[in-house]
């Protein structure tokens, strides 16, 4: 069988802040025996701009992300919220435009996220990592609720040795982050982190780990701002893949 | 009623930083979204309601007018006078003169919101005429030298038990008691004596029905029915949005209602009234009016926040809203709280005058998946966004380092140099340990979280040398 050709989307967060996520997603595609493409002109997805009420912006970024990624059998992105911008909102914000909203629309249906990738195309029944000790899942809002992206990080973990998954109450409340939301109302933000992170720490888990960076560097903050030293905030890809 | 929203922030941190109000609202939280959950698994076919309720609601919105001329040509055939107000103030003239050509001295109200939003109660003492909340939760307020609701369904919310023991004392004059039911008793015996003296009763209206000409009540104390049945004159106060097709379509609405509300299967109470007194019957009101109020309504219809209008004023939404359980309602400071407040704030008292309200919201969609009637508030909240952008109505370095950002970010080759640039500066803050404890270009962040230090170099840095070395070997 040919090998399927995946552009990777590394999102702008990770590219930043978490180079790990990306080459541990760049790991676990290669190792499931996909041939991984990471275009270099790719900066963001635009949703900063969408969500922030500037549509001109978000337009020309979509339209840049669209003519990047077209060409590939399936684009993978390791967030759900980055996701589903290029899955559910490129169409619609390209409505007016016929063509780009044809060529959205079929960037659309072959963009996935990066857990539901790998559970729901290729169907991987073993991952390289491993990691021991337990783990509470945070359910990232527009994942969960836009992707559906639920089971699919779950069952992957449950592959890695060593793990045991110990879920929190209020695994699928928001963590506060919201984006520009963060640093537009920070106190209230932070306050809304305070509720997440009593949650992760009541689940007694060594390791908090999600599918989208920016919960996890609201959660990571607060947990530290908290004073908790020790527990882990790890995005999925880094507990699948092991060491990259 | 005032408007408040643009010291939205001021009122957050005012919220956060008061112990009692940060006490309820988490003894309220869990209750009122496991109730829902409960309640709605009773529904064979949950989904399936909801877009069946969210499609009557269309039906309605779509053709407004016509539904309007209807419902108004059938309230006319009960005995009922159908009255049209363009904005709060109209309403306020309206009643008064309602009430001072029948003589009316006292009004006993059941919940209205729309006489929140018009400011009713101030225009009536104006005019002489004593209003007297019967709402346990809006009594208190009332009696709390009008302080205003902070929850559509739950207007008393925000309180604690203590508080009302405390004013029960001082205004009743009564000995201090804690017990809940002896407090519910001392309201419903100073109440009692207003039930029976007033001679107009006020009340909002859940839905109008246009195939019968009547109001549909949903209540949980029996105060509904005092006020709509004992005074001679009843007075509806309702948007223009309220109305349904035929009665069949309630039991529609009402299998979402009070589940998305309370997490109740059904009311306590649930009220159909249909026209005035006829000569055989022993009790209901002499006189009948509907007061039909735009305020803002009729803008709405066809534009880009139409679905807004299928509201059915439940509450999920703020129930669910992570925001508000985390400040509450009065934060937002108008009539109407949480996700639906930030959309319809902006709507009827005008997006200038509550610029932070559309963004006050992590566009988590919990409210969009708990909407009986569907209405996709996150979308909503964006589009405001958008059309604060448009109109120049946010802060200008906002707008600047927005466009700025959009702009670097078409441009890969500075892209890359920037957020190179960007990733080493954010290193050079942490100074060489894994957090940053206040992050001078995005200050509000590290308010209350540390910011987490990066890596130090780029994806697309690491990616490319890896790349060299690779072809080196």
């Amino acid at each position: 069988m040919a090998r399927v050709r995946v552009g990777l989307f590394v999102t702008c967060l990770v590219d930043l802040m978490r180079p790990r996520i990306g080459f541990a997603s760049l790991k676990l595609l290669e190792t499931a025996g996909c041939e991984v493409i990471v275009p270099e002109t790719q900066t963001c997805c635009g949703q900063p701009a969408w969500n922030s009420g500037d549509a001109p912006g978000a337009v020309a970024l979509a339209k840049k992300a669209i003519a990047e990624f077209e060409g590939f059998e399936y684009v993978v992105v390791p967030s759900g919220s980055c996701g589903d911008h290029i899955r559910t909102e490129y169409p619609n914000l390209l409505a007016a435009e016929s063509e780009w909203r044809d060529r959205a629309t079929a960037l659309a249906s072959h963009t996935y996220e990066l857990t539901d990738f790998l559970v729901n195309v290729l169907k991987v029944d073993s991952v390289p990592g491993d990691y021991a000790g337990s783990i509470t899942y945070h359910d990232s809002c527009t994942g969960l609720r836009s992707m559906g992206i639920k089971e699919q990080p779950r069952a992957l973990l449950a592959k890695v040795k060593g793990v045991q998954l110990k879920e929190m109450n209020g695994c699928e409340e928001c963590c506060g982050f919201g984006g520009t939301f963060s640093v537009k109302f920070g106190e209230v933000s932070a306050a809304i982190a305070e509720r997440k992170c009593d949650n992760v720490l009541a689940s007694g888990a060594k390791a908090v780990v999600g599918g989208d960076l920016g919960c996890l560097l609201s959660i990571e903050g607060k947990l530290r701002r908290m004073g908790n030293e020790t527990t882990q905030v790890l995005h999925v890809a880094e507990v699948l893949a092991g060491r990259v | 009623m005032e408007i408040k929203s643009m010291s939205f922030k001021a009122n957050a941190a005012g919220s956060l930083a008061n112990v009692v109000l940060q006490g309820t609202l988490k003894n309220t939280k869990g209750k009122f979204v496991t109730k829902r959950a409960e309640a709605i698994k009773d529904l064979d076919d949950f989904e399936a309601t909801r877009d069946a309720a969210a499609a009557i609601r269309n039906k309605v919105i779509d053709n407004l007018d016509l539904w309007l001329e209807r419902f108004e040509q059938k309230a006319l055939d009960t005995g009922a006078t159908v009255l049209w107000a363009r904005d709060g103030a109209e309403v306020c003239r309206l009643v008064t003169e309602i009430a001072k050509k029948h003589g009316v001295k006292k009004v006993t109200k059941s919940k209205s919101m729309l006489s929140e939003e018009a400011g009713l109660n101030q225009a009536l003492e104006a005019a002489g005429i004593q209003p007297v909340e019967t709402d346990l939760g809006e009594y208190i307020l009332q009696i709390n030298d009008n302080e205003p609701p902070s929850h559509i369904i739950a207007p008393v919310v925000h309180k604690g038990l203590d508080e009302v023991a405390d004013l029960f004392h001082k205004v009743h004059g009564t000995p201090r008691k804690t017990d809940i039911p002896a407090l519910t008793r001392e309201a419903r015996e100073v109440l009692r004596s207003h039930f029976l003296s007033a001679e107009m009763g006020l009340s909002g209206g859940n839905f109008l029905v246009a195939e019968t000409g009547s109001v549909a009540l949903v209540t949980n104390e029996g105060n509904g029915r005092m006020v709509t049945t004992l005074p001679k004159v009843h007075v509806v106060i309702t948007g223009i949005e309220k109305v349904i097709p035929p009665l069949e379509d309630l039991s529609t609405l009402m299998r979402l209602l009070p589940r998305s509300a309370t997490g109740q299967s059904i009311s306590n109470y649930f009220s159909i009234l249909t026209g005035v007194k006829k000569p055989e019957e022993h009790d209901g009101p002499e006189h009948l009016y509907f007061v039909l109020v735009d305020s803002g309504r009729a803008d709405v219809v066809g534009s880009d926040f139409h679905a807004m209008l299928r509201c059915i004023r439940c509450g999920a939404c703020m129930n669910h809203c992570p925001v508000y359980q985390t400040i509450g309602g009065h934060a937002y400071g108008w009539v109407y709280p949480g996700p639906m407040g930030s959309v319809l704030t902006p709507l009827y008292a005008g997006i200038e005058n509550a610029i932070d309200l559309p963004h006050a919201a992590t566009l988590c969609n919990q409210c969009g998946v708990v909407c009986p009637v569907k209405i996709p508030l996150p979308d909503l909240l964006r589009k405001l966004r958008e059309k604060q952008t448009e109109r120049g109505l946010r802060p200008l370095t906002e707008r600047i380092g927005l466009r700025l950002w959009a702009w670097v970010a078409q441009r890969p080759t500075l892209y890359a140099l920037a957020a190179s640039f960007g990733a080493r500066y954010l290193k050079w803050l942490a100074a060489g340990s894994d957090r940053i404890r206040v992050l001078p270009t995005a200050p509000e962040w590290t308010l209350g979280r540390d910011f987490p230090a990066p890596q130090g170099k780029t994806f697309r840095e690491l990616y490319a040398a890896r790349r060299k070395t690779a072809s080196r070997a």
